[in-house]
């Protein structure tokens, strides 16, 4: 990571450092990642709503974020 | 963490799309009917590796032979887990989506085992010098952070069970990617993602605690709000 001021730096630490108990973690997320992907395909906003202790997850866990990218990739090929 | 139940994933049957319907039938076939489509299954989701793994090429340091055979073992062990788990697959998607999601998986399984093979570091090293640096924190502005870095190193070493700070020491300071922490730890992707979160919310109760961080988690009631 790019050196950066005391308060940006700072921040990103703070940002690591939050967790949220809405998160449902890597298995569930997994476990419906297929259908979640579809839904963002069609409408993100939606999925987000319908599914949004999934969406909590995709956005603090970089493995999970990445196996979505490249489903959504697949799907659109 | 939470536990959720979204709707759309309650059990019973469902009505397939016709291409889904299509793939079930040729995959629960008997014969030439089965062998074609386990062939065309095959053919789906190598190619579906393939994108895949060219896609995340550049950011794995991986190219030639070594990218094919992840590639190649991914597929085949995607189409393992698809047809193991074909009873399970209850149209809630495309049959192909749910299918891609195993390649997925395994692609990433598979580059976590390798990150082994070329290790850049050794997963146990405890060099603290790299904290601020993980976070982009500017050593000329050192003084405005040193308190707060020096507070997680305690926090790691005062609050966290011994395989809470192993997994931390891992992933962060030593920045092994999380399923190669899951494949040296015989472990799984979801195991050491909750050791994280729960080392993480630790380390901010105890910098919070040590008015190192601000709790602003708080209402103005003095209770804790749910994020």
């Amino acid at each position: 990571m790019d050196a950066t001021d005391g308060a940006e730096g700072t921040a990103a630490l703070d940002r690591f450092l939050r967790t949220d108990p809405a998160d449902v973690g890597c298995g569930e997320a997994m476990a419906v990642l297929h259908v979640y992907a579809e839904l963002v395909d069609r409408d993100p906003a939606l999925a987000e709503a319908q599914y949004a202790g999934v969406a909590t997850h995709l956005a603090a866990c970089g493995p999970c974020a990445d196996d979505l990218a490249g489903l959504l990739a697949a799907l659109r090929d | 963490m939470a536990s959720s139940e979204p709707a759309g994933t309650t059990p019973g049957p469902r009505l397939l799309d016709a291409d889904s319907a299509q793939w079930i039938e040729e995959l629960t076939a008997q014969g030439a009917a089965r062998e074609a489509g386990l062939a065309r299954l095959h053919d789906l989701l190598t190619r579906a590796a393939h994108r895949e793994v060219r896609r995340r090429a550049p950011r794995l340091g991986i190219a030639g032979p070594e990218l094919e055979d992840i590639a190649h073992q991914a597929a085949s062990d995607a189409m393992l887990a698809v047809l193991a788990k074909l009873d399970g697959f209850r149209g809630e998607s495309r049959f192909t989506t749910w299918a891609y999601a195993f390649v997925m998986f395994e692609v990433s399984a598979k580059v976590g085992r390798h990150f082994w093979r070329h290790p850049t570091v050794a997963m146990d090293a405890e060099d603290w010098e790299r904290l601020p640096d993980r976070f982009g924190l500017d050593p000329a502005h050192a003084v405005e952070w040193g308190d707060l870095v020096a507070g997680v190193r305690r926090a790691v070493d005062e609050a966290l069970t011994p395989h809470q700070r192993r997994i931390f020491v891992a992933l962060v300071l030593n920045h092994a990617p999380l399923d190669s922490v899951a494949v040296e730890l015989d472990s799984n992707r979801n195991a050491i993602y909750k050791a994280l979160f729960d080392a993480r919310r630790k380390i901010r109760a105890f910098l919070v605690a040590n008015a190192l961080m601000a709790d602003d988690t708080r209402g103005a009631d003095g209770r804790h709000r749910r994020r």
